[in-house]
C-alpha cells in the first residue's frame, strides 16, 4: 500500500501544472474558446513539447509509457485549468485504441504522430436514440469489392471538427444491440460521404454530428479484429472514464479552493460569511465529497489496466457513479455559496460547474454506471453463519 | 501508487486471521454476526484472549504492553476481528483512559491501572457528558472540591455507556470556576464502588439498556487519582481526540454488514423474486456499497499517511461522518428489507439463549431495534455536526 507518487510522477505533475499556470489562465481560455478552431494550436504544441501527448503511449513509439495513475495526474491538472483541447479523444481514447488494438503498422505510423502533436483524433460511438450503451451500434459497415462501406450517424462527437482522423464504431454483423459484430474503424473525415455539423457545447468544448453516407474505406482502416471490437471498445472507454474521473477531481479541487477563498473574503453582517455555521457545514460536505471522489478516481486509475476485467469494470463504474454524484453536489454547492456571483459568466465557478455537469453525462451517467456496476455482481450472496430454525416451540 | 497490501502485510494478515479464526469462540461471533445481545462476559472473554496473545492494546508503547506494530498492522487486526465477528474491544479502557494515563498519569496510576486495563480486570466507563454539557462539553458542572488528601465530588454525568458493568470511571470535573471554562476542568479516576455513586439506567428507544446516568453525592476521591495537573483536564480530553482514530470509519464492520444485507435481500421476496433483484432496492444497496468503497480508500490514505508519521488529526472527523452515515444506511436497509417482519417487538429474541417461538425469519428479529439503536452513532463521540465544526476550523480555517 503506497499512496505516494514516484519522482517521475511528481516531475510530471509539477511540469504540467506550471505550464498551465503560465499559459492557460482563465482569460486565455476564454480567448481560445472564442477562436474559430475552438482549441489552441499553440497550447497543443506546448503539450507536445512537454511530452504530455505521449503520457500513456508506449516508449517504443516515443511516449512516456505511463499507466492509469500518470494519466490521472495529467487529467487532474487539465481539469483544474478547464482545458478544452482534444486531449481525451486524441491521447486517451484514440491512443488507447491504437495501443491496445492497432496493428503494428497502425501503431508505428499513428502513435508517434499523436506524441509529436501532428494528429488529432475524435471518437465517434454514441448514436441518436441511444444513451451510452456500448453494445448498441447501428452505424453499419459492409464489405464491398475489397472495401468497407460505412453508413450511419454518430452524435455529439467531441472535437469532431478538429480531428484529422475519426475512430468510429460500426456494426459489421449481428443485431443492433449485440456485443458480437462490432468493429472499430479509422475514418478520414475528408473522405467522400462524411458530413459533419460542428457546434459549441455549453462547457466550452466543440462537438459534431457526423454522418456517413456510403463512405468507402480501405481494409487497413480496421482497428483490431472484425466483429470482435466490443472488448476493445470497452477497454478504451474504461480508460476514458478513468481519465474523466480525474478531470472531475481537478474541477472539484478548483471549486473547493475558490469557494473556500470566497467564504473567507466575502463579508456580510460585518463578518466574513465563512463565520456562519450553515455555510461552514456546506463547505465541509464539499470537502468530504471531494476527498471521496479523489479516492474513487484513484481506484479507477489503479485498476483501469487490471488484467481482471471484472475488477476493472467494477472499479471504473463505481468511480464514475460516485464522481458523477459528487461532481453535481460540489458544483451546486459552489454556486450556492458564491451567491449571485456564482451564477455569472464572469467568475470561473460557473464554468467549472458546467464542465462537471457535462462530465457526468459523458460516457454514461451515474445511473448507467450503477447498472454496469451491478452487472459485475456474480450473484454470489453467501449465507453468513445463521443457525438453523428451531424445531420446538415455546410461548413467550 | 499501489492499493494492495505488501507481501509482508499480507503474511501478517494471514497470521492474524489464523489466530482470530481459531481463538474467537463461536458462541460469541454468532451473537455479533446475528445481532444478538452481547453480555459483559462475552466482551471480557474475548478481550482476555487478545490479552493473552499480547494483542489487546497494539497501539500502546511497547514498554506499557503495546505490540510495536505500525498503523497498518493495527488496522489489519481490527479488520480481521470485525470480519470474523469479534466484539469490538471496549474503547473506554484501552483506547481512551489508557493512553491518557500513559501520557499524563503518574507512576502510581500507571502501575495501578494499566495492567488491569490490559487484562480487562477493570471495566472502565467515561464520565464526560452532563445534562447541561453535551456538545458544549466544557460547560460541565460536576464539582470536585479539594479537602486534604481527597476531592469531594458532587454532580451528575449522563449517557454513560455500560456504567452498569463498570469498576472505574474517568471523569472530567470542575475544580475551579474562575478564568476560561476550559481551564477549571480536571481529569479524575474514580472507583465506581465508592460510597455516594448511584447508577440509574436510561432505556433507549429500542428498549435496550446501554447508557446510564451516574450521580455523585459527596464522593471521596483520593488526590492521587488526579491525572496530570489540576485544571489541565481539558488537555487530556483533547489528546483523546487525536489518538487512534483511524478505526473510527468502521469499514470492515460495514463490509460485513453489507454482506448480511445482501443475504437478507436475496432471501426476501418481492413480486415472487428476490428483493435484491428489485431495481429500486438494489440501487440503494449498490450506492451504499460504492460509498463504502470510497470510504475504504480514503481510510487507507489516512492510514498510509499515519504509517509515514503523519497521524490523522481532524481528517478522522471525515471518517467518522461518512462511516456513521454508512452504518446507519445499512441498518435502515436491513430493516426495510424484511418489511412487516421488522415489526414484532420481542426483546427476548435478541438473545442466543432464547428458546421461544420466533416470528418471521430469524434474521429479522433484531433489525428494527438495531436501526433505532444506530441513530446514536451520528450523535455520540462528538455529533456529526460537531465533527463538521472541527473540520471547518482545523482543516478549512473558517
Amino acid at each position: 500500500m503506497d499512496f505516494n507518487y514516484t519522482e517521475e510522477q511528481l516531475l510530471l505533475k509539477d511540469s504540467v501544472e506550471k505550464f498551465l499556470t503560465k499559459n492557460y489562465s482563465f482569460e486565455q481560455r476564454r480567448e481560445i474558446i472564442e477562436a474559430r478552431e475552438g482549441y489552441s494550436p499553440l497550447a497543443w504544441e506546448g503539450f507536445a513539447s512537454l511530452g504530455l501527448l505521449g503520457v500513456p503511449i508506449p516508449e517504443e513509439f516515443g511516449g512516456f509509457g505511463g499507466h492509469g495513475v500518470d494519466t490521472m495526474i495529467v487529467m487532474e491538472a487539465l481539469g483544474r485549468a478547464l482545458v478544452v483541447e482534444p486531449y481525451l479523444s486524441t491521447v486517451v481514447l484514440a491512443g488507447s485504441a491504437i495501443t491496445l488494438g492497432g496493428s503494428d503498422a497502425q501503431r508505428k505510423i499513428l502513435l508517434p504522430r499523436i506524441v509529436e502533436g501532428s494528429m488529432k483524433f475524435a471518437f465517434g460511438h454514441t448514436e441518436p436514440g441511444t444513451r451510452f450503451e456500448l453494445n448498441r451500434v447501428e452505424t453499419s459497415a459492409r464489405q464491398e469489392g475489397g472495401m468497407w462501406v460505412i453508413n450511419g450517424q454518430k452524435s455529439v462527437v467531441l472535437h469532431g471538427a478538429a480531428a484529422d482522423l475519426l475512430v468510429v464504431s460500426a456494426r459489421t454483423s449481428g443485431a443492433p444491440d449485440s456485443r458480437q459484430g462490432i468493429t472499430l474503424f479509422f475514418v478520414n473525415p475528408a473522405e467522400q460521404g462524411v458530413a459533419g455539423r460542428d457546434y459549441p457545447t455549453y462547457d466550452g468544448m466543440r462537438a459534431a454530428e457526423v454522418s456517413f453516407d456510403n463512405v468507402s474505406i480501405n481494409p487497413e482502416s480496421v482497428i483490431g479484429v472484425v466483429d470482435h471490437g466490443f472488448a476493445l471498445l470497452e477497454a478504451v472507454v474504461d480508460r476514458g472514464i478513468a481519465a474523466l474521473c480525474a478531470e472531475a477531481v481537478g474541477c472539484m479541487g478548483a471549486l473547493h479552493a475558490a469557494t473556500l477563498e470566497y467564504l473567507k473574503t466575502r463579508e456580510q453582517f460585518g463578518v466574513p460569511i465563512g463565520k456562519f455555521q450553515a455555510l461552514q457545514h456546506r463547505m465541509v460536505d464539499m470537502l468530504i465529497q471531494y476527498e471521496q471522489a479523489k479516492s474513487m478516481a484513484l481506484l479507477a486509475a489503479v485498476n483501469v489496466d487490471s488484467p481482471d476485467a471484472t475488477q476493472r469494470r467494477r472499479s471504473v463504474s463505481a468511480a464514475k457513479e460516485f464522481v458523477g454524484r459528487a461532481g453535481r453536489f460540489v458544483g451546486q454547492q459552489a454556486i450556492q455559496l458564491h451567491g449571485g456571483m456564482g451564477v455569472t459568466d464572469e467568475l470561473s465557478v460557473g464554468h467549472y460547474f458546467k464542465r462537471l455537469t457535462a462530465l457526468d453525462t459523458t460516457f454514461g451517467d451515474s445511473d448507467q454506471h450503477l447498472d454496469r456496476f451491478l452487472e459485475q455482481e456474480n450473484a454470489a450472496v453467501e449465507a453468513p453463519v445463521l443457525k438453523p430454525a428451531k424445531q420446538w416451540k415455546q410461548l413467550v | 501508487m499501489d492499493l494492495n497490501y505488501t507481501p509482508q502485510e499480507q503474511a501478517f494478515r494471514d497470521e492474524v486471521r489464523a489466530f482470530v479464526r481459531s481463538r474467537l469462540p463461536q458462541e460469541i461471533s454468532r451473537k455479533v454476526l446475528e445481532h444478538k445481545r452481547l453480555e459483559k462476559e462475552d466482551h471480557v472473554r474475548w478481550q482476555k484472549i487478545l490479552y493473552e496473545q499480547g494483542w489487546i492494546a497494539p497501539g500502546w508503547p511497547v514498554e506499557y504492553g503495546g505490540t510495536g506494530w505500525n498503523p497498518v498492522q493495527r488496522h489489519i487486526l481490527e479488520e480481521e476481528c470485525a470480519e470474523a465477528g469479534a466484539p469490538p474491544v471496549m474503547a473506554f479502557g484501552v483506547y481512551m483512559v489508557g493512553p491518557v494515563i500513559i501520557a499524563f498519569g503518574n507512576a502510581w496510576q500507571k502501575q495501578q491501572y494499566l495492567p488491569r486495563i490490559l487484562s480487562s480486570d477493570d471495566w472502565w466507563c467515561q464520565g464526560y457528558s452532563e445534562p447541561g454539557a453535551g456538545s458544549d462539553l466544557a460547560s460541565l458542572k460536576t464539582r470536585a472540591e479539594r479537602q486534604g488528601d481527597h476531592y469531594i465530588v458532587n454532580g451528575q454525568k449522563t449517557w454513560t455507556t455500560l456504567a452498569q458493568y463498570a469498576d472505574m470511571i474517568f471523569c472530567l470535573v470542575r475544580t475551579s470556576n474562575t478564568g476560561k471554562k476550559q481551564e477549571g476542568i480536571s481529569f479524575l479516576l474514580i472507583d465506581m464502588r465508592t460510597p455516594g455513586i448511584t447508577v440509574r439506567p436510561i432505556i433507549t428507544l429500542e428498549g435496550g439498556h446501554e447508557v446510564n446516568e451516574v450521580w455523585f453525592e459527596n464522593v471521596k476521591v483520593p488526590v492521587q487519582n488526579l491525572v496530570g495537573e489540576e485544571g489541565r483536564g481539558w488537555t487530556c480530553a483533547k489528546f483523546l481526540l487525536s489518538h487512534e482514530r483511524t478505526g473510527i470509519a468502521g469499514v470492515a464492520r460495514s463490509k460485513r454488514e453489507l454482506r448480511l444485507l445482501k443475504y437478507i435481500a436475496s432471501q426476501e421476496k418481492k413480486n415472487g423474486r428476490p428483493l435484491l433483484q428489485d431495481s429500486r432496492f438494489r440501487d440503494k444497496v449498490a450506492r451504499v456499497e460504492i460509498d463504502l468503497m470510497a470510504l475504504e480508500i480514503t481510510n487507507l490514505r489516512v492510514l498510509a499517511a499515519d504509517r509515514e508519521g503523519r497521524p490523522p488529526g481532524p481528517e478522522a472527523s471525515i471518517l467518522k461522518i461518512k462511516g456513521t452515515e454508512i452504518q446507519q444506511a445499512l441498518t435502515e436497509l436491513m430493516m426495510d428489507a424484511v418489511g412487516s417482519y421488522a415489526l414484532p417487538h420481542l426483546p427476548a429474541a435478541w438473545s442466543n439463549h432464547w428458546l421461544g417461538e420466533r416470528v418471521g425469519p430469524e434474521y429479522a428479529a433484531p433489525l428494527a431495534a438495531r436501526y433505532f439503536n444506530y441513530r446514536k452513532v451520528s450523535i455520540y463521540g462528538g455529533s456529526n455536526e460537531i465533527q463538521r465544526n472541527i473540520i471547518s476550523q482545523m482543516i478549512l480555517g473558517l
